[in-house]
């Protein structure tokens, strides 16, 4: 994973709450095979609306997005990480995400940064008189700017030093293979395995 | 005991501590059981496979095949060619890492939340996950269970555990008794009406109280299954009688001294006396009524004695926005009594509602009635197994003369990744658990219910309870 610590691209409002990942990416496009891709699906159904923010030339290359509450809500999908990922997008800030989607985010280098409702209006009105203005999203400080107002946004201190150290969870997980093992010699007998199968 | 009193949930985390996180690190979790299907593991086994590493415990892990199977012609070949890609993945991985699979036309086959408990291997004081949001389900037992993404499905594939964040805990206290045409799924969707989509985020909730012992198990996973739907990755109930009656004789429960010890350790598994949540609500289930959608959350719901809400009359405005939102998108006026909104399909299945009580339940209300013109009605079981009890129960020839179409298992309409979807504009009264804007096809207008309403909407071709038949 690269290392993430100050990024700068054309901040996206989008305003509107309970953004689902089945909005992100609607169920159709789970059936491909591969970690890559899906730059087309992402926001596929309202991306058909030409008012539809991303379809506005200042939006198209966006790379930080701002949204209303509870963002990523709904299915596990990591394949909404993944569209926002291949479409460009660096960063997403709500004052609400949903947990599986923050998870999702953190493990695939995308920063999701908590801010708070009054400052995602106060950003979508910046936006509004700019279209095309930057956001520059500082991991290193926790800050995000947009033209003259930088605001702190909050963010796991774990996922925060992962993401700056670009580090992979399962290496990590593996250097504590021996306590993995040891709690494995002290699992009891009645807990369940799936080999060999049983037929009801 | 001089230990500090523990919550239901804090006694399953702890019990799964393989390392304590210290200095802002996550804690180590080990994990019981995973459950893979086809539509979130493709990628996890790739990393694995790039990375050199094998799947650590194939002996703690099962897979099936549910999100892209077709419902109708199992014997022939998927017709969708990426459906058809992604279950021969599922195979060819089951097969290079040695994971147990059960494919279509398996009798062990079908949705990944039902197949669990029906094998016995869910059970209580396990942690449980699964590439999918409602692996919630499985906390009827008094698991820990969630759903985790593609990255952490890698993750346990290569160590058997996750790396977690502490959960909070939020008491959700339903007392009283429901009345008749009341059930699990409208005890559900009210408390999300309730605390909202979000309300839940952060916390495992856990059902108490005396209208929660009294459901059955199936009832319990139903109301499980949707604490994703109030923004909980978990819920869980206390294991009890109910419980262990369920499990036992199951193809995987233990046996012998094990069943024994397990039983013993069960029973500890209970929020002690004193211990505190960091959130309760309550709920009176005495003067609950049938629940339904009307909006495109799960949140968006009211009695179906009521109307369709006035977006004018919300404070919130993030909530009003998205109110009005809403009802442009479901085609519905402010104002409309919700028993009178005509539906075009009723959708009986999903891992919220496809088991064999629920189909009994809606079976009961369809029997000898006849289907509203120009309705249809789909019943899909949610495994092989439903769909054979339910016949040598009778229950498929009740649907059948009703004309409901008899399906195989599968997740299905729920959110229509194979052929069965809604066309744009068209509305359903579905027992799954999501009425997002598209989740049963293009423009899909989806209000979800409980098995009882989808099966009296079906006769009257309005929403309506079975009370609603007895007036007529």
């Amino acid at each position: 994973m690269e290392k993430f610590e100050v990024y700068s691209g054309v901040a996206v409002p989008l305003k509107r709450s309970n953004v689902d990942t089945d909005q992100i990416i609607p169920a159709v496009y789970l059936k491909r095979i591969t970690k890559t891709g899906f730059d087309d699906a992402l926001f596929a159904s309202w991306r058909n609306d030409e008012d539809f923010v991303l379809n506005q030339p200042a939006f198209a290359n966006g790379s930080v997005l701002f949204a209303g509450p509870d963002f990523g809500t709904g299915s596990s999908r990591e394949h909404a990480v993944w569209a926002l990922r291949d479409y460009g997008f660096k960063a997403v800030f709500s004052s609400k995400f949903a947990d599986i989607f923050r998870g999702n985010s953190g493990k695939q280098g995308l920063v999701s940064g908590v801010i708070s409702d009054a400052e995602t209006e106060a950003i979508w009105k910046i936006i509004d008189e700019n279209p095309g203005v930057e956001a520059k999203v500082d991991l290193v400080h926790r800050t995000v700017s947009v033209g003259d107002l930088t605001v702190n946004f909050e963010i796991d201190e774990y996922t925060r030093w992962r993401l700056l150290e670009g580090l992979d969870d399962i290496g990590l997980t593996l250097r504590d293979e021996q306590s993995i093992t040891d709690f494995e010699s002290r699992r009891e007998a009645w807990r369940p395995k799936t080999l060999p199968a049983k037929g009801a | 005991m001089t230990h500090k009193p523990l919550t239901l949930a804090e006694k399953v985390w702890n019990d799964h501590l393989v390392v304590k996180g210290v200095d802002g690190a996550p804690d180590l979790l080990y994990i019981d059981l995973h459950l893979v299907h086809e539509v979130t593991s493709p990628q996890a086994f790739d990393g694995l496979r790039m990375a050199g590493r094998p799947v650590r415990r194939p002996d703690l892990t099962i897979a099936t095949e549910d999100h892209n199977t077709p419902t109708w012609d199992i014997d022939k070949p998927i017709a969708d060619v990426t459906s058809r890609t992604q279950i021969n993945a599922l195979r060819t991985n089951a097969e290079e890492f040695g994971i147990r699979i059960h494919s279509l036309g398996d009798l062990d086959q079908g949705i990944v939340h039902v197949v669990g408990p029906q094998l016995g291997l869910t059970m209580p004081g396990l942690t449980v996950v699964c590439g999918d949001s409602h692996t919630s389900t499985h906390g009827a037992f008094g698991a820990l269970a969630f759903g985790i993404g593609t990255s952490e499905v890698e993750h346990v594939m290569a160590t058997q555990t996750l790396p977690l964040k502490p959960f909070k805990t939020m008491a959700i206290n339903v007392e009283g008794t429901l009345r008749p045409g009341v059930t699990a799924k409208d005890i559900i969707l009210a408390v999300i009406a309730k605390i909202g989509t979000g309300g839940g985020q952060g916390f495992v909730l856990e059902y108490r109280g005396s209208a929660i012992r009294a459901l059955s198990m199936e009832a319990r996973m139903t109301i499980c299954n949707m604490s994703i739907e109030a923004g909980a990755r978990a819920g869980m109930i206390a294991p009890d009688e109910i419980t262990f009656a369920y499990l036992q004789g199951k193809p995987h429960a233990p046996e012998g001294q094990d069943w024994t010890d397990a039983v013993d350790y069960w029973k500890t598994l209970v929020t002690d006396e004193g211990a505190t949540f960091d959130s309760e609500v309550f709920l009176d289930a005495d003067t609950l009524d049938p629940f339904v959608t009307w909006g495109t959350n799960p949140g968006q719901g009211v009695s179906l004695l009521d109307r369709v809400p006035t977006p004018a009359l919300i404070d919130d405005p993030n909530e009003r926005a998205a109110a009005m939102r809403a009802l442009e998108y479901m085609g519905l006026e402010a104002g409309t009594p919700m028993k009178s909104i005509k539906v075009d399909t009723v959708f009986l299945g999903s891992c919220t509602n496809s088991r064999i009580e629920d189909l009994r339940a809606a079976a009961a209300v369809v029997k000898g009635r006849t289907k509203a013109e120009n309705i249809r009605m789909m019943v899909v079981p949610g495994s092989a197994r439903v769909r054979l009890q339910a016949e040598a129960e009778g229950l498929d020839q009740i649907f059948k003369d009703f004309g409901a179409e008899w399906r195989f298992a599968g997740c299905s309409m729920c959110l229509g990744m194979n052929p069965d979807q809604l066309a744009p504009g068209e509305r359903s009264a579905s027992t799954s658990n999501r009425n997002f804007e598209g989740r049963q096809g293009k423009g899909s207008r989806t209000h979800l219910v409980s098995p009882l309403v989808a099966a009296a909407t079906a006769v009257r071709g309005t929403l309506s309870s079975p009370a609603d038949l007895e007036e007529n």
